[in-house]
């Protein structure tokens, strides 16, 4: 009689269990997201503890659950080394069933933990790196770049600067492959648009003195010095630009700032610079509104990778529920075919290499005296609509050619 | 340098060695894969052979480089480099990089070791630089991004070593071959005139012995292996970074070598398993891992400066 | 050409000048202990953390901070001394090594959970604010400053150690302490006044630093591996080498900035590599 009973009940766990299977298919019964940002490094303010925030707001604002299996964020430092954030990403994969690998900021680790991730068929969701090589040769099928990339960057600021008169370049840059790539796209936009390149000077990376760089900027006779470089390299090439008594008769242009440099140059130092960004905190009300939440939290105002993290984060649980499942195959397609139109982005488009392609902002640096209150930084002066800011897919790319 | 120090008794030159602590280390090998992740258990055997190759240098004979993280780099970029170029096997893939590691050592060591101390490690930390911008410059290595997404390839065109299992026994083969190696140097007539050199460098060339030949021959050996090593941890990850060919490096492998026990045979794979444990687990910490790893360095240096092995053995022959 | 030369000729005699202010403690804490400090990045790290932090929070401006970080940090290094390094000195010097990197990666992680990596700006202060143009480049005020400064600290110090009664006895601490000790000197508490007062330099010139460069946590790794070679180009444990070193590694920097500006970081290794093959002891140094 008991065994009978037990068979029964038995039973019936399985066609529960079967029933659950035909309506949401999610792989180990969990929603697994592995934020693998810089927790220490170079890029830890822009991105770093900030990302995990922003990803735990997703899936709190999801409800903590998608196709009623609960949202899990885990997090892991990979301190920039390519090395170590492959050996995470194999980890997450293989033991610990993460699902999809967020933020990524810079260009080495998101390059090495991609082919890891198409290989066991795992979604990376790319915000914080930007190398065009990500949609071009070195694309997958299974990832997505989300926020920005150099070329975005460049067309941004290069072609506005042009515009406004700036039409002889010269630049530092960092030499490492994300620096050498911002340059080589900056000319690009830069010549396409009417200027020319006086020539250029690649600093090692990192370095913390530049006056020797841009004294050679500046016999150059350059008007604008591009910065081809991130975070601290930046941060000092603008201190020391001050200093040296450059910047009032050449300008600069930082090819990637954030919001987190801006806001440790302090406004007198950085007044002025002209910048492209996916996100600015104070655009408009609703960017405000979740600014004000993650800044609750974090005790200071997102960047553009941190709010990418979050809204890259819910275009991917709402992708799971539209598809019925965590299939990667199923949610990229999915990813694809909806556009995203959120406080983060207007017409956002995943296209086939894993661009998401969306507007962005030129913005101009406030003066000490047009800032009216803490995190006042931006003016936004543009609006670049996608098909400005970004490239068509490129052919290098295997996928876009299916 | 290191022949000041009396706390240096390397266990390994008793005959009171301890040959259980070899049965333990091989049957935890085996067992290994199935308790803990393999690709972290393969990791922990490159860089213990790395580190036991570094302890034949710095504790049995002295010579403390700084520059260690040339070889494995190096190694490692060769390797897959030939991998992907010229599709070459496995095997020789890993012997060219373990011969351009060699190659490497005999060349840092003819010029390095007529200094010694403060000065030899010097020298050693700026021809690894010059590596390491070597590396950097060239055009095939792909700057901060490395080499990333080489086939694992198979072994002897057999046995597939993409799956995790097959590569860890491979790799845990490999180690066991390079410690042995290791273990028959310092117990051949050429580890023993290592060691007396180390003790007291002019009676050794009092006795007749071309002091520099003995040196450069172990610089040579712990190169090589180090380059083995290299070979084999960028083949795990199928990738070759910037990460093993810079300083950063060669100051862990002194740290794992310190930590487990230096001049004990046994002392740097332990060394290597507790610091990739700790960099690996508490990788979500941030940057309290660097602070950690500080007060370890500490309580090591001011407490515990035999290395965990060297204590346990002191314990060992004190109670018996 | 000639005038961007001379401009970079400048530009490298300035950072010279700073390499040399910079590796002047760690050459008196090499040369009178025989330890090596690796510490010292991050102790000028702490000076001009210290120099913000007191702007920031107490309103303290440069010049007072010119005088109190140094003795604040200075302070810390004594009781590290006093704590920890002393029990070290007769063991071999790779232990003092380790010791001081292990408290380099507590300091500069500590600082990196407190304060965020990108760090803070530290303003010029007013009285050395702006420059004067030289024809071939802009001279700002604040780098002149910064030579002068260098330059008179490091020659005092040279003063002090080679030529005074004070400098004899350290000098005698190091060769033979247990004599000196006979001769009624307290030999610990001399040692550990001379690792504080080298600890205060670093932090002396993290205070020069600030204004220039951010104010960062990890400000003093990037700088340690050279602060090294420079010590060992000069000699370990001489003053005057290190001094000599200092300024000539700047200069040559300089020029490789302007000829080939990505070897820059590594030129610095070749030269030293080159030195202690051709020159065992350093370009000042007694071999021992």
């Amino acid at each position: 009689m008991r065994t009978t009973f037990r068979n029964i009940a038995f039973g019936g766990v399985l066609i529960l269990a079967g029933a659950a299977a035909a309506v949401a298919q999610v792989s180990d019964d969990v929603v697994k997201i592995g934020v693998l940002t810089d927790m220490t490094g170079a890029y830890s303010d822009l991105a770093g503890p900030g990302s995990i925030i922003a990803a735990q707001m997703a899936a709190e604002d999801f409800g903590g659950k998608v196709l009623g299996k609960p949202i899990v964020i885990v997090s892991a430092d990979h301190q920039n080394k390519a090395d170590v954030a492959s050996s995470v990403a194999r980890k997450w994969f293989d033991e610990e069933h993460v699902d999809a690998i967020a933020d990524l900021v810079s260009s080495s680790t998101a390059l090495a933990v991609m082919p890891v991730a198409a290989e066991k068929k795992r979604i990376t969701l790319l915000s914080g790196p930007g190398s065009s090589a990500i949609e071009r040769d070195k694309c997958t099928a299974y990832n997505v770049h989300y926020t920005y990339n150099t070329y975005s960057m460049a067309a941004g600021t290069g072609r506005a600067v042009v515009q406004r008169g700036g039409k002889s370049w010269f630049f530092i840059t960092a030499d490492y492959v994300f620096g050498k790539s911002l340059e080589a796209d900056t000319s690009k936009v830069v010549i396409a648009s009417g200027g020319k390149i006086l020539g250029e000077v690649k600093a090692p990376f990192p370095t913390t003195d530049f006056s020797s760089y841009l004294l050679q900027a500046q016999s150059s006779g350059a008007k604008i010095i591009g910065l081809a470089n991130a975070g601290a390299d930046t941060i000092n090439a603008i201190k020391q630009a001050n200093e040296f008594g450059i910047t009032p008769k050449q300008s600069l242009a930082g090819l990637l700032v954030f919001l987190s440099d801006v806001h440790s140059l302090g406004l007198p130092t950085a007044k002025g610079m002209y910048l492209t960004t996916a996100f600015y905190w104070d655009r408009n009300e609703e960017s405000r509104k979740w600014s004000k939440r993650f800044f609750e939290r974090h005790k200071k105002m997102p960047t553009m990778v941190q709010a990418g993290v979050y809204s890259e984060l819910m275009h991917y649980f709402r992708a799971i529920q539209a598809a019925g499942t965590d299939n990667s195959d199923k949610v990229m397609a999915k990813m694809r075919e909806t556009p995203i139109n959120d406080f983060f982005t207007k017409n956002g488009h995943i296209g086939a290499d894993g661009l998401n392609r969306h507007e962005m902002y030129l913005a101009q640096v406030k003066t000490p005296a047009e800032s009216k209150y803490p995190w006042d930084y931006y003016k936004i002066l543009k609006t670049i609509p996608a098909a400005e800011a970004f490239e068509p897919p490129d052919p290098s790319c295997p996928q876009v050619k299916k | 340098m290191i022949a000041t120090e009396p706390a240096f008794v390397p266990a390994g030159s008793r005959r009171s060695g301890i040959p259980w602590g070899y049965a333990v280390m091989v049957a935890v090998g085996l067992a290994a894969p199935f308790l803990v992740y393999p690709v972290f258990a393969m990791n922990v055997l490159c860089l213990a052979l790395f580190a036991s190759a570094f302890n034949l240098l710095l504790g049995y004979s002295g010579l403390l480089s700084f520059g260690h993280a040339a070889f494995l780099g190096a190694a490692g970029y060769v390797t897959l480099e030939t991998i992907r170029r010229w599709g070459l096997p496995v095997e020789l893939a890993i012997l060219v990089g373990t011969v351009v590691a060699a190659l490497l050592g005999m060349l840092f060591g003819v010029l390095a070791i007529r200094r010694s101390g403060i000065y030899f490690a010097m020298i050693t930390l700026g021809f690894a630089q010059v590596v390491y911008f070597l590396v950097l410059q060239m055009p095939w290595t792909g700057g901060e991004d490395g080499l990333q997404g080489v086939a694992r390839g198979k072994l002897l065109g057999i046995v597939s070593l993409q799956g995790n299992l097959a590569m860890y026994y491979f790799v845990y083969a490999v180690f066991l071959a390079g410690f042995w190696i290791i273990h028959r140097t310092i117990h051949s007539p050429f580890g023993h005139v290592l060691r007396a050199i180390r003790e007291n460098e002019p009676r050794a060339i009092s006795l007749g012995y071309d002091v520099d030949r003995y040196k450069l021959l172990a610089f040579v050996i712990s190169a090589a292996l180090s380059g083995l090593a290299g070979s084999m941890k960028a083949l795990v990850f199928q990738s070759a970074t910037l990460t093993d060919v810079h300083w950063h490096r060669s100051g862990a492998v002194v740290l794992m070598t310190l930590l487990g026990g230096m001049g004990t045979p046994m002392g740097p794979s332990v060394g290597a398993l507790l610091v990739t444990a700790l960099e690996n687990y508490l990788a979500s910490y941030g940057s309290w891992v660097a602070v950690l790893t500080g007060c370890v360095f500490i309580i090591c240096v001011l407490a515990f400066r035999r290395g965990i092995v060297g204590e346990l053995g002191a314990l060992v022959r004190r109670s018996f | 050409m000639i005038q961007a030369l001379s401009g970079q000729l400048l530009v490298g005699l300035i950072n010279g000048s700073f390499y040399a202010l910079l590796s002047l403690g760690l050459a008196i804490i090499f040369g009178l202990l025989d330890v090596v400090n690796f510490a010292h990045g991050a102790q000028y790290m702490l000076g001009a953390f210290v120099a913000w932090m007191a702007l920031q929070y107490l309103g303290i401006n440069y010049w007072w901070a010119l005088i109190l970080a140094p003795l604040a940090v200075g302070a810390l290094g004594l009781g590290f001394e006093w704590l920890m390094l002393r029990h070290l000195y007769r063991l071999d010097p790779l232990y003092g090594l380790l010791l001081t990197f292990g408290v380099a990666l507590v300091l500069e992680g500590s600082f990196q959970n407190a304060f965020g990596i990108s760090g803070n700006s530290y303003p010029v202060p007013g009285l050395l604010q702006g420059g004067t143009n030289l024809g071939f480049m802009y001279l700002p005020r604040y780098r002149v400053w910064v030579v002068l400064v260098s330059v008179a600290v490091c020659f005092a110090n040279w003063l002090m150690i080679e030529k005074t009664r004070l400098g004899s006895y350290l000098r005698a601490g190091t060769e033979n302490p247990a004599l000196l000790q006979a001769f009624g000197v307290n030999v610990p508490l001399m040692r550990g006044l001379t690792y504080g007062y080298g600890v205060g330099l670093a932090a002396f010139a993290g205070v020069m630093a600030a204004p220039i460069y951010q104010v960062t946590p990890l400000m003093g790794s990037s700088v340690i591996m050279v602060l090294f070679a420079v010590v060992v180009i000069g000699g370990m444990g001489s003053i005057a080498g290190s001094i000599v070193t200092g300024l000539g590694l700047g200069l040559i920097e300089g020029l490789t900035k302007f000829l080939y500006a990505p070897a820059s970081d590594v030129v610095v290794f070749v030269v030293m590599a080159l030195v202690l093959l051709l020159r065992p002891a350093g370009l000042f140094g007694r071999q021992r």
